[in-house]
């Protein structure tokens, strides 16, 4: 049973780890060809990834388009949250109900819909038509998130405040933001993550300016090359350096 | 004005912005496309209806009906499979591996899910094309006189998917292992059940929440997606996304593509409606 175990274990993180190990190896492939044989290393790949116009196009889009939606689905998921927070509603199990609905949806559809309304509203494809799509994905998640966190305590906190005669902006930056901290950056860095990884929205409403999922889409139309491995790779150092970040900042403290 | 009403203003209009945000581009695209499906082309132009001439043919036309079947087994494969590899795994991690080691071994477990979903269906391109590692391995070592196709078939868009998933279920999973006591198959040890038996009658049992959590993400996940099946699977056999991408971009046919998207939804809504008893989503 035992030794059983761990040949699964070792067989079963080889399947999982074997696409990333490859990806990353022949990143560094001295030739055309990111398959075997190996031949040595080379920085080559991410020389020209680096001076690649059109990806550092991309990635710039994408910084944006994830930063700019990301902060509107936080800043509309607190006011709702706050919001269900303050007052039973009337159809207030209706209306949660909305706002979560999209989470069930796949983003295929998402995006056809935005599409063919766009289309007859006469809006062009473009990052900020990608960035809309982006909020209506995450602001589910994040009045998810913020509406967890909102518990007895901070609803008599925030009654509170009130009593004591703080305005609606007072109770809402100065009490309720501080208490919550740390579950508005789980919220945002989640966020950010969904929309900086988001491929098919982005490519059904975006046409000259793309982001970064699209621009990677559009080099694996040349074949395999190392160049895409390079790319690859820094986009997963990239967010392997963000997750262990939040792993030894945020979700440590919260787990305290 | 009572302070109850004047709270209950202040609430509505706190939760208005988002609200009107979901109406306006969520459920207004929504009621577009479902009107759309309504519709049907007619040569180069889009003939309003309602009708249900769209429908008729999603389920006449045999490459339409095919690409529902073909997206279906496919994604009932992942699900079954990923469920089967995952639990092990997930069971190994929380029980098995000393506990200083433990989020360690999670981390690994799931590291690539990290990475873009586009560069990971890229990555098994790699190993698994004609000159990739796996069959460069297997005729190296004289296994396998011919490296054998895999890219561009079913198989290669099941184990992208299997990838993937399994890292997906190995948490749904785990959060649940850990969750329980292990006074339960203490208790069953005590009572005489062997080693095989807890597993089986007490342990399995009780991550059944987690596993149907998981196992209904995988198939909402996996049914809806377009990237896995294009990269890895090829265009020999197209799959429900595939198809609607294709209506999109070769014939611009609105209305079948927006037919064969409400297909889809129902197909999300049935496996919700089978799975729903054991999902309790206020958790996600």
């Amino acid at each position: 049973m035992r030794y059983l175990s761990w040949a699964y274990l070792a067989a079963m993180f080889g399947f999982i780890l074997l696409p990333v190990a490859v990806l990353v190896v022949f990143s560094f492939q001295d030739g055309r060809l990111p398959v075997p044989p190996f031949n040595g290393p080379t920085a080559e790949w991410y020389a020209k990834v680096l001076g690649d116009r059109d990806l550092m196009a991309a990635l710039g889009n994408s910084m944006l388009v994830a930063l700019a939606s990301s902060a509107v689905a936080l800043t509309l998921g607190f006011l709702a949250a706050a919001g269900f927070a303050q007052a039973r509603l009337p159809g207030g199990a209706l209306m949660r109900g909305l706002i979560i609905a999209p989470m069930t949806v796949s983003y295929l559809i998402i995006g056809l819909g935005l599409l063919q309304m766009f289309n007859w509203a006469g809006v062009r494809p473009s990052l900020m038509a990608t960035g809309i799509g982006h909020v209506v994905i995450n602001l589910p998640l994040c009045f998810a998130i913020l509406s967890a966190a909102i518990g007895a305590p901070q609803k008599s906190a925030l009654k509170a405040a009130r009593d004591l005669g703080a305005g609606e902006a007072q109770v809402l930056l100065l009490i309720l933001a501080p208490m919550i901290a740390p579950s508005l950056a789980a919220a945002f860095f989640l966020s950010f993550t969904f929309s900086w990884d988001e491929f098919i929205i982005a490519f059904l409403l975006t046409r000259f300016d793309v982001t970064l999922p699209v621009e990677i889409w559009s080099m694996l139309r040349s074949g395999l090359s190392p160049e895409t491995n390079a790319v690859g790779s820094l986009v997963f150092l990239v967010s392997v350096l963000l997750v262990v970040t939040l792993e030894l900042t945020l979700f440590r403290k919260a787990s305290k | 004005m009572s302070i109850e009403r004047s709270e209950k203003r202040l609430g509505a209009a706190l939760a208005a912005p988002a609200l009107l945000w979901t109406a306006a581009f969520f459920v207004l695209p929504f009621a577009a496309m479902v009107w759309m499906s309504l519709g049907h082309m007619e040569g180069r132009a889009v003939l309003p209806g309602p009708d249900l001439q769209t429908y008729a043919r999603i389920f006449t036309d045999p490459s339409l009906a095919k690409g529902i079947r073909v997206s279906l087994e496919i994604t009932l494969t992942v699900t079954v499979l990923s469920v089967l590899l995952a639990w092990p795994l997930a069971w190994i991690i929380a029980t098995r591996v000393p506990a200083r080691w433990r989020r360690l071994a999670l981390l690994l477990a799931v590291l690539p899910f990290w990475t873009s979903y586009v560069v990971r269906s890229y990555s098994w391109a790699l190993v698994l094309g004609e000159k990739g590692v796996i069959m460069n391995a297997l005729t190296g070592l004289g296994l396998l006189a011919e490296p054998v196709q895999i890219m561009a078939t079913r198989a290669a868009t099941v184990i992208g998917f299997t990838h993937f998933f399994v890292m997906l279920l190995t948490l749904t999973i785990y959060s649940n292992l850990v969750q329980l006591s292990p006074n339960y198959a203490r208790a069953a040890e005590d009572l005489g059940a062997s080693r095989w038996q807890v597993i089986r009658l007490v342990i399995l049992p009780l991550t059944l929440p987690g596993v149907m959590t998981g196992a209904f993400l995988t198939f909402v996940l996996c049914i809806g997606d377009y990237i896995t099946p294009q990269i890895l699977g090829g265009n020999n056999e197209l799959s429900l996304p595939q198809l609607i991408m294709l209506q999109l971009g070769r014939r611009g046919d609105y209305p079948l593509a927006s037919g064969l998207s409400v297909v889809l939804m129902v197909m999300v809504t049935l496996a919700y409606a089978g799975c729903a008893r054991w999902l309790k989503m206020e958790r996600v």
